[in-house]
């Protein structure tokens, strides 16, 4: 009986057909590619892009120079070197992060207790010159700078699950 | 107009005339099939993507409409490689031996009554032969390559044809037992009446098995084993590039095309309208309105139309079915194909002799 149904099944083509149904249905559904250049999917404010070096609204920075996230990075793509300024506080002399070997996972951003460095919302870049990749303390401050209201916004809407 | 141009070449002698003319249709006519495989590889490129959730190509011209001739033009700029210890002179005719059968095949092919380029009586066979040689571009392209992969693609291929053209061939019996001719306008022309009257019910277990080879024989999905880019990287292809990889892929959708139209005139009634015979539906008058009435009756649209329905149907096949594993498919073609194509041509005897209407009196 099972060897007879068997049969009739391949001989029919009916599971072949019910293949080509389901496929043929799918010709004329909504497609969900995006246009890339032209469309963008959505970003979370949890967004892990290109870092930036933050200032208070004063204009000191607020990088300490505690070194926790170079201690933490697993890709090791932070250098950083320290000295004492005039007034006593703690500063970074370099602030360095080699972005071909960052994996963005964020740890940085996590570990900082100050809020100095973060990851933004920007991944559309790309380096054309060997030795560009590694982004400089002054380059990361201009970043931050540059997008200090979006990097504000995004911490303020993820602040209740900080 | 015409006259002018009467005076103008009155002092060619008729036969040579004849002739330039005959070669400026062919010209006219392989143009035209070239331009046709591109957009082959253009629908396909879409209906595999729509089946896919995806769009497909669109971004050379509206919809994507220029990208066969970005990929044509791509191609054509492309260096030729020649492998190393390749045989340099099977290398370089292998493709244009898989492109050349594919198009001579069209001689034969009648577009409506006596539109086509010979209307020879061996018509079928002329068709058998010439999809056969086109075999020997495949197993030449991966003998000269000298390469495993290539090697190995040309041997299923070898297996495969051989497999398939069997059943292929008795499926073209039975046509030819119900049509009592080789002639493919004939063979057309035996199917008419109305769409029930055409091949495809009659010979239901030879149209099927027909358009399987035919699937098998042009080496596509669910068959592409020839290919099979998981095992054998490009099969028989590997080692060619530019060009020669063009021809190779031109070939293969040429072969598409014609084995789509085969079935078309075998099967479905070639240049018949299925409109045509049904009665009070569509009484004959509706087929002498103007305009309209040419659109309905018999002519080389509905060939067309029918010919484009098994060009989908290819792509539908792909998009559908996983790639059969090696054993499989000869189980498929000796066990199963065959067998089936052998019952039918013997039950199709007995309703011929029987002469059962409305299909065999």
């Amino acid at each position: 009986m099972k060897n007879l149904l068997h049969l009739f099944r391949s001989f029919t083509l009916l599971e072949l057909l019910r293949g080509m149904r389901l496929t043929g249905k799918r010709l004329t559904t909504k497609k969900f590619t995006v246009q890339y250049p032209e469309e963008k999917t959505p970003q979370s404010p949890r967004f892990r892009g290109l870092h930036a070096l933050r200032r208070y609204p004063s204009g000191e920075e607020r990088c300490i120079g505690c070194k926790l996230c170079e201690a933490v990075c697993p890709a090791l793509a932070i250098t950083i070197d320290t000295e004492e300024r005039e007034d006593g506080s703690r500063r970074t002399t370099r602030y360095d992060i080699d972005l071909f070997k960052c994996v963005y996972c964020g740890f940085c951003e996590e570990s900082c207790p100050v809020d100095a460095i973060v990851e933004t919302r920007i991944f559309e870049y790309s380096f054309f010159e060997r030795g560009t990749q590694i982004m400089t303390k002054d380059m990361l401050l201009d970043v931050g700078l540059k997008h200090e209201e979006q990097i504000a916004a995004d911490r303020l809407a993820e602040s209740a699950y900080r | 107009m015409l006259n002018w141009w009467n005076n103008l070449v009155s002092f060619v002698p008729p036969d040579i005339l004849k002739t330039i003319y005959l070669a400026v249709m062919i010209g006219v006519f392989i143009l035209t099939i070239f331009v046709a495989v591109m957009y082959v590889t253009y629908a396909e490129r879409k209906v595999i993507g729509y089946m896919q959730v995806r769009i497909g190509p669109n971004r050379v011209g509206p919809r994507g409409i220029g990208q066969p001739i970005a990929d044509a033009l791509k191609l054509l700029f492309k260096e030729m490689i020649l492998p190393q210890d390749a045989d340099r002179f099977l290398f370089r005719i292998a493709p244009m031996l898989s492109m050349i059968p594919a198009l001579a095949a069209w001689a034969v092919i009648p577009f409506a009554e006596n539109w086509n380029f010979s209307n020879i009586n061996a018509g079928l066979l002329y068709i058998l032969a010439m999809t056969s040689l086109g075999v020997y571009g495949v197993i030449i392209a991966g003998w000269a390559s000298n390469s495993k992969y290539a090697l190995l693609g040309a041997l299923r291929s070898a297996a495969q044809i051989v497999a398939y053209e069997i059943a292929m061939g008795f499926a073209l019996v039975g046509v030819l037992m119900a049509s009592g001719s080789l002639n493919l306008g004939e063979i057309v022309l035996a199917q008419q009446g109305n769409i029930f009257n055409w091949y495809w019910l009659p010979l239901l277990p030879l149209f099927l098995t027909y358009l399987i080879s035919g699937v098998a024989e042009t080496n596509r999905a669910p068959f592409d084993v020839v290919e099979g880019e998981s095992e054998i990287v490009a099969g028989f292809h590997v080692e060619y590039s530019g060009m020669g990889f063009a021809l190779f892929f031109l070939a293969e959708y040429a072969n598409i095309i014609l084995i789509s139209a085969l079935t078309a005139l075998l099967f479905l009634g070639g240049w018949l309208s299925p409109l045509e015979g049904l009665g009070p539906l569509f009484p004959a008058h509706l087929f002498h309105l103007p305009y309209i009435g040419a659109l309905l009756a018999s002519g080389p649209h509905w060939f067309i139309a029918k010919t484009c329905f098994f060009i989908f149907c290819f792509l539908w096949f792909r998009a559908t079915f996983p790639r059969y594993r090696y054993d499989q498919i000869m189980r498929l073609g000796w066990k199963i194909l065959l067998p089936i194509t052998l019952i039918w041509i013997f039950v199709e005897g007995v309703l011929l002799y029987f002469e059962v209407a409305p299909w065999f009196d």
